[in-house]
């Protein structure tokens, strides 16, 4: 299995130095070879657990609760302006 | 006797019956930190002036007769709960600088229960390892021999307890973070089932699995901080409504004629010494008139534990990829040129199996088999009271052990994954020492959330044997 690096890198928004690329390409094909295994088991007719619980359909109440105030939600981002995160633009002019 | 010994049962005792205060209780913790943090590496934020007022404030509480389970307490809290005003790292360059405006669901409720924080512990970076050795800040060292890892993620706050820095911590676990890191550093770990311990505000790894638990001194004192710790939080959704129960009521029941499960597939490939110990562990729960039967004899067949190795990389990779994507650098922390080597391996393997045309052949084939490991275990939960295993395939590794091993706590929590994936509760307990003095921990797992009956089984186990009791020389 060869795993296009740089291709699964930009998907990731990870920028990797060369050395890593290299690393990272053969760790992942040994990782992949070994969880490859699991084809030994049949699940041909087994359905996906994809959580635990049990619970289904959880919703919350549609009720005011307290929350954190501008000023904290803001209180860890680099750069705001007037009270808001200033981001860098994703939409050319 | 330093008061930094004590077991949480027995600190809590001390300061209702004012044998001391808090504030003493504390600076005792405090004395051992400073002796034993440069060696140990157990911490990586120490909130000593924060510590001794809470220890001040609930002094003050404890003469007005306040009684809450935790007055007075101190604790250490691994770093990836998010306290208010705390810096939370989980042990990462890219949440270094980060100051959390909210506390975690645990974490508050630690508070409301009167606990007095001593800081927070070192872990493997956003929990990615079982050595701590991913740290961005540096690994920590096993207290019984400081050639020796912790174990992880949690080895931190194992350290921190085993060398009595503590009188007891908080850990989480996504597939052995809790219960190996406690078996390497002697200590009781307990995991609960997924679903008991709410995940809210606690840094992400694999939300399908992570699971928030007690490290302590004692069973006892797991199940006091688990009544502390349970309970239906609207913020998590996945939190379960179930009742909490009160988890030292069952402590002290015997034992006689209940069954315990063991199979020959969690023996293979584990060191000779740990299968001494788990040999004598037989004896000792057979003296106390329980029956060891091996679940093949009960015609119940169950996967290879290796393959749940592949199916926890597949799930956790995935969900590791998805939940750091958040990390951006604009609302809170560093962005992803921080990222240390192994959260970017496990990202890129993440995505990877998430991408177009592989997710059919890794994630939802690992899903698939996750229904076969939870039905195994709900055929075995039927005819067994609990499962009974050693908790790692052998003792503390030495440092440097996980350095370019891309799979290295995946291997070492072989026997822990498939409890995990099925999100069972499962207790590490002290069980013995190898030659070479480190300790050696067996697990206790059960049926979905039996944790009463888990810590009951381990209580008795406890209550007949000694090794608890060993204290690192340090």
């Amino acid at each position: 299995m060869k795993i296009n690096v740089q291709h699964v890198a930009g998907l990731a928004k990870l920028k990797l130095s060369k050395a890593e690329e290299e690393r990272f390409s053969s760790q992942l094909e040994d990782t992949l070879e070994t969880i490859e295994q699991l084809n030994e088991v049949n699940t041909d007719t087994i359905e996906i657990t994809s959580q635990v619980t049990g619970l289904e359909n959880v919703v919350d109440q549609d009720a005011v609760h307290p929350s954190l105030t501008q000023k904290e939600a803001l209180s860890n981002a680099k750069n705001t302006l007037n009270g808001f995160v200033v981001v860098k633009a994703v939409i050319e002019e | 006797m330093s008061l930094n010994t004590l077991t949480l049962k027995e600190a809590a005792t001390g300061l209702s019956e004012k044998e001391f205060s808090s504030v003493e209780l504390t600076k005792d913790c405090l004395q051992r930190i400073k002796e034993t943090e440069s060696t140990l590496h157990a911490l990586v934020t120490l909130t000593e002036s924060a510590a001794l007022e809470e220890a001040r404030r609930a002094d003050e509480l404890l003469a007005a007769g306040n009684t809450q389970p935790l007055l007075g307490i101190p604790l250490v809290i691994k770093d990836n709960f998010s306290t208010k005003g705390v810096t939370t790292t989980a042990s990462s360059n890219v949440l270094r600088d980060y100051v959390p405006p909210f506390d975690a669901t645990v974490v508050e409720k630690l508070k409301n229960a009167g606990m007095v924080m001593l800081g927070k512990a070192n872990m493997d970076a956003f929990a990615h390892g079982s050595s701590t050795e991913t740290s961005d800040f540096g690994a920590s060292k096993n207290p019984w021999n400081t050639d020796f890892l912790p174990g992880g993620s949690s080895g931190g706050t194992a350290a921190s307890v085993a060398s009595d820095q503590t009188i007891a911590g908080i850990g989480s676990e996504t597939a052995g973070s809790i219960r190996q890191p406690a078996g390497w550093c002697g200590i009781v770990g307990l995991k609960p089932t997924y679903g008991r311990v709410s995940r809210f505000g606690v840094v992400a790894m694999a939300s399908s699995t992570d699971s928030p638990g007690p490290m302590t001194k004692t069973v006892e004192d797991s199940a006091l901080l688990l009544n502390v710790l349970a309970g239906n939080d609207p913020r998590d959704a996945t939190s379960s409504p179930k009742p909490v129960e009160d988890y030292t009521k069952n402590l002290r029941n015997p034992i006689k004629g209940r069954k315990i499960g063991i199979s020959a597939k969690y023996l293979e490939d584990v060191d000779p010494e740990i299968i001494l110990s788990f040999e004598e562990a037989k004896k000792v729960f057979e003296k106390l008139g329980a029956t060891i039967v091996d679940i093949a004899d009960l015609g119940i067949s169950i996967l290879d534990p290796k393959y749940s190795i592949s199916v926890y990389t597949i799930l956790q990779r995935a969900e590791v990829s998805s939940n750091l994507a958040r990390l951006d650098g604009i609302r809170y922390g560093s962005d992803r040129e921080s990222f240390g080597e192994e959260a970017k391996r496990r990202i890129m393997l993440g995505t990877y199996t998430l991408s177009a045309g592989y997710y059919d052949a890794y994630y939802k084939k690992a899903l698939k088999v996750r229904t076969l490991i939870v039905e195994e275990f709900h055929k075995m939960f039927a005819q067994v009271d609990c499962f009974f295993a050693p908790t790692s395939p052998s003792p503390a590794l030495p440092i440097g052990s996980s350095k370019n091993h891309p799979m290295f706590g995946e291997m070492a929590d072989v026997l822990v994954e498939p409890s995990s994936i099925a999100g069972l509760p499962g207790i590490n307990i002290p069980a013995g020492f190898s030659k070479a003095g480190l300790p050696i921990g067996l697990q206790i797992m059960g049926s979905q959330f039996e944790e009463a009956s888990v810590l009951n089984f381990a209580h008795q186990f406890e209550t007949a044997t000694e090794w608890h009791l060993r204290k690192p020389t340090l």
